[in-house]
């Protein structure tokens, strides 16, 4: 399986996911540029990715918490989401992420 | 539980040194219980903080979210951790200096530290301690090209005071409680109050909202749910802004100040140039006394590294109990290390003020 991450440089990293993992989780632990520096507890907008569109509407549903948090970050569109509140699991395989800027820190 | 206050805050501008046992730079959950180790051993500290409270991200990030994994606290949120913190140390009354940097570091000809923060604080000691996390809260800075030209002449990121804001133009950016309450603070002096939000829903303090929406409905501030594109200005002094709305064209308002409230971020900051050594932000120690390569100066908690170091409360608390003896010794030099258990020893319980 795979995760398609793009940087803020515009380059494609596919990512071997981990089923039950967070994408935040799974983007951080292939060493890509991802602050999450409130560790994942959906405070700080530190992992802000935006999502393929065409992904959009297989992700699970996003939270009024991960509403107001994404109010810290800048740049927010439809398809902005937290990466620390997506759980992975078979059916993102493939799944298409860019980095935000606010994830760069 | 009722929130505990600090016992004692120093903010004025003094510039007499403070002569102290231990310097703490960080008022974190780390830095809290190492108030406890260092007085059940005779050291007392003083702690410097950014934050205008303690208890560091536990009170700033996630006050009100659950922690699992405290021994012995089977479920505690992040301010109930810092106060019940609070009220373990309250016997060995730590001086807290908050809503301060701690700025620069020197020696002294005989061995102790000068910390000087940036409110003007000088502590003295012989032992200096940093518990400073992720570094220090700062304000989120947008990703706005060319922002920076601007910063303290037309966008500032706090509220020092209000009468530099007086008859003039203002938006404010945000949707949270500081961009709410200085909107309704600054709007019956400006000219002319914006604020603009991404989207029309706000997660401050509901009547902060039903507050600012009467201002809105009074026409006495305007509201507009978009995002800022660009800032407009020449030689620092902001003209207009560019701002974009979800669905139709960009357009400009025009403003002479802009401030920005997108909550806090993690920055290392000044502690980077104490002549510390430092990997990747963070600073290597030993795992006997936590102690960094500069002899008598520490680091415990989320800011150390070592092998296998995990970031977690927990393993800061044990940091924290090691660091406390190495700090004895170059305290204490003349006295010797007593390892007593507070169950049992009737000299620590009465430092803990136990009846």
């Amino acid at each position: 399986m795979k995760v398609y991450v793009t940087d803020l440089k515009g380059v494609e990293h596919p990512v071997e996911p981990i089923l039950k993992w967070t994408l935040m989780e799974i983007i951080r632990d292939a060493d890509l540029p991802i602050k999450a520096e409130c560790g994942g507890s959906c405070a700080c907008a530190t992992c802000h990715v935006y999502v393929d569109p065409e992904w959009l509407a297989k992700l699970p549903a996003q939270e009024g918490e991960e509403r107001d948090t994404l109010d810290g970050g800048f740049d927010v569109q439809p398809n902005s989401r937290l990466a620390c509140q997506i759980v992975f699991t078979p059916e993102l395989n493939g799944l298409k992420v860019t980095l935000s800027k606010d994830a760069a820190g | 539980m009722d929130s505990v206050t600090p016992l004692a805050s120093v903010t004025d501008m003094s510039s007499d040194a403070i002569s102290t046992d231990v310097i703490i730079v960080g008022a974190g959950p780390v830095g809290l219980f190492a108030v406890f180790e260092l007085g059940l051993n005779d050291m007392k500290a003083h702690l410097v903080d950014i934050l205008d409270k303690p208890g560091g991200q536990c009170a700033e990030l996630y006050p009100e979210k659950p922690i699992y994994d405290i021994p012995g606290l089977p479920i505690v949120t992040g301010q109930e951790l810092v106060d019940k913190l609070m009220e373990q140390i309250k016997p060995f009354h730590p001086v807290f200096h908050l809503s301060q940097m701690a700025e620069s570091l020197t020696k002294l000809p005989d061995g102790k530290w000068r910390l000087t923060t940036d409110a003007g604080t000088i502590l003295e000691a012989p032992v200096l301690v940093i518990a400073a996390g992720g570094g220090s809260f700062v304000p989120k800075k947008p990703p706005i090209k060319g922002i920076e030209e601007y910063e303290a002449k037309s966008v500032f990121y706090s509220v020092r005071r209000m009468e530099t804001f007086r008859d003039r133009e203002i938006v404010i950016a945000g949707g949270g409680d500081s961009a709410l309450d200085w909107t309704l603070n600054l709007a019956p002096l400006a000219r002319k109050l914006t604020l603009v939000h991404r989207r029309d829903e706000f997660r401050a303090a509901p009547d902060s909202v039903n507050k600012m929406r009467e201002l809105v409905a009074a026409k006495k501030v305007d509201l507009h749910i978009a995002q800022i594109a660009h800032l407009n200005g020449s030689g620092g002094q902001i003209e207009s802004i560019t701002l974009k709305p979800d669905a139709g064209d960009t357009f400009n308002i025009s403003c002479d100040a802009l401030l920005p409230f997108y909550g806090l971020t993690m920055k290392l900051g000044p502690v980077a140039n104490f002549g510390i050594n430092l990997h990747q932000n963070l600073i290597p120690v030993d795992t006997e006394k936590f102690e960094s390569d500069v002899k008598t100066i520490f680091a415990i908690g989320d800011i150390n590294s070592y092998p296998g170091k995990l970031k977690l409360i927990l393993s800061g608390f044990h940091e924290a109990a090691l660091m406390a003896q190495q700090a004895f010794r170059y305290v204490h030099p003349d006295r010797k290390l007593r390892f007593q258990y507070t169950t049992s020893s009737s000299d620590l319980q009465h430092k803990l003020g136990v009846q």
